[in-house]
């Protein structure tokens, strides 16, 4: 994590990708920096997906080079999966192993030491201990993503692919998913997530760049972004909550807190 | 990375000998239709079936079922990888430092304990309905290693059917012209009670020399040119299905 800290986390330069006739990309450049969360914005088909597989080595770009903690995707695809994480779009946990077991296999296969406890510990951060032994199949929404970054983030990769991480969670879920994304980067993970959702980005991103139709026409932080448009206008409006502010109050009145309302959600057969 | 072959191989095939355990039926219902189609043979159909061997028709038949039993236990192959390649976890495999081979291989290892599983449960079932052998501990080694070979080349297609399924029907539907390979054979009839054309199609075919080697050593016989000719259907069905799976992997991998 220390050698890279200056150069990019993440360096891309030039990649197109096309299936057929149909052109994903068609030249994408742009650099993360390490210890940033770097936001991927984009409507469907845009080609964040793509640009993620082709970072995390399951996809071959057609031209264009991209490099990842310092190493090459194409010539060195070994060490760059020894440096990430994926977390795609829908979660990758295996269903018929306990949630535990689900870690214990990550632990095994990134050669750790006492996978056991490592297991234990995930569980714990991600509010899971109580549904560790119970079969992954029985999960809710919230809680298979859950595991399935747990399972991301066991070994601590210095860099992570977020993939739509929030796509079908409920607000409470994709606060949480938040949360986890922020602590990560506290701790100096690099961080690329794609979103769909403009607040998303919003929340969490250091930079934000907009993919649209195979290329990035936009990448700057939030307020640069901001000031592409017309200047601020200052006008007065009464405040109204929104619905998402009204159903997280009543929510959480009900639960207490979010905490709460995680570990019960752990207890709740389903 | 070549280092960890073995250890995540191993840690691979733990994981789905642990769907085998928490769902014991795909060995049942593997073992259910041969233990079937043996009733049917012998208590049915058999005692109209004039084998010329002077054996009791259950040891005629035997060997043959128990290749049907492999043709329908690797379909469970196909099907595992195919549902691991649906649910993101192969893409989170393929993501890792795991080496590519690693997770095939896998699949391959747990289908042979599986499948020899079914056998088991399959002879078992045999020597209750009168299956007897003299064989030896040799014979018995030759007759397992002939089945591990068969288990193995046959997963082999199942790895190329579950990699290129579009469907999981079409994931396991593969399997039943293999099922169905034994009935034209000599596994159940001698193949000189067929029309000439079927006669030489039953003769030429893998299933009838397999069956034959095996009936041999079960029946304590020199097995002649039989058992080579067996091997090399094996080995080759082995070579030609594990460069296509491969090839086909690579292809979807990269």
């Amino acid at each position: 994590m220390t050698s890279t800290t200056r150069d990019p986390a993440i360096r891309v330069r030039g990649i197109t990708k096309s299936y057929q006739d149909l052109q994903v990309l068609r030249g994408v450049d742009f650099d993360v920096a390490a210890g940033s969360i770097f936001a991927l914005l984009g409507s469907n088909g845009a080609g964040k997906t793509t640009l993620v597989r082709i970072l995390s080595t399951l996809l071959k770009a057609n031209t264009g080079t991209a490099s990842v903690h310092g190493f090459d995707v194409f010539s060195a695809p070994g060490d760059v999966r020894r440096s990430i994480s994926l977390t795609g779009q829908f979660a990758a946990v295996d269903e018929v192993l306990t949630g535990r077991e689900n870690l214990v296999l990550v632990a095994k296969l990134r050669h750790l030491r006492n996978p056991g406890t490592i297991a234990d510990e995930m569980l714990a951060r991600f509010s899971l201990t109580d549904a560790g032994s119970r079969r992954a199949a029985t999960y809710s929404g919230g809680m298979r993503r859950r595991l399935d970054i747990a399972m991301s983030l066991v070994g601590n990769p210095p860099v992570v692919f977020l993939d739509e991480p929030t796509t079908g969670l409920d607000p409470q879920a994709r606060i949480e998913v938040w949360q986890t994304v922020k602590q990560l980067a506290e701790q100096g993970t690099t961080i690329l997530l794609t979103t769909q959702y403009l607040d998303e980005a919003e929340q969490l991103a250091d930079r934000i760049a907009i993919l649209h139709k195979g290329t990035i026409i936009q990448n700057g932080t939030l307020a640069e972004l901001k000031k592409l448009l017309p200047s601020v206008k200052v006008e007065y409006v009464e405040k109204q909550p929104t619905l998402e502010d009204v159903f997280l109050a009543l929510v959480n009145d009900a639960g207490d807190t979010a905490g709460e309302a995680t570990t019960s959600a752990g207890r709740e057969p389903r | 990375m070549t280092t960890h072959v073995l250890s995540d191989t191993r840690t691979l095939t733990g994981r789905s000998l642990r769907h085998i355990l928490r769902s014991p039926d795909t060995i049942i219902t593997t073992a259910v239709t041969p233990v079937a189609l043996m009733l049917l043979f012998v208590y049915v159909l058999g005692g109209a079936i004039n084998t010329g061997s002077g054996e009791s028709y259950i040891n005629y038949m035997l060997p043959g079922i128990l290749l049907i039993t492999i043709a329908s236990g690797i379909a469970y192959t196909a099907y595992r990888l195919f549902l691991d390649m649906q649910g993101g976890i192969f893409e989170r495999f393929q993501s890792m430092p795991i080496p590519r081979p690693s997770v095939l291989w896998a699949h391959v290892l747990t289908s042979l304990v599986a499948n020899m599983a079914s056998i088991a449960i399959v002879t078992g079932v045999a020597l209750i309905m009168g299956f007897r052998t003299g064989a030896s501990v040799a014979d018995w080694l030759a007759v397992s290693g002939i089945l591990i070979l068969f288990t193995v080349a046959l997963t082999w297609i199942a790895v190329i059917a579950g990699l290129s399924a579009k469907t999981v029907d079409g994931a396991s539907a593969f399997s039943y012209p293999l099922i169905f390979l034994p009935f034209i054979s000599s596994a159940f009839v001698p193949t000189d009670s067929m029309p000439a054309p079927v006669a030489w199609f039953a003769e030429n075919q893998p299933v009838t020399s397999i069956v034959d080697a095996i009936r041999l050593l079960f029946a304590q016989q020199p097995v002649g040119n039989d058992i080579w000719i067996a091997l090399g259907w094996c080995a080759g069905i082995l070579v030609v299905a594990y460069a296509s799976a491969t090839a086909i992997y690579r292809k979807k991998i990269s």
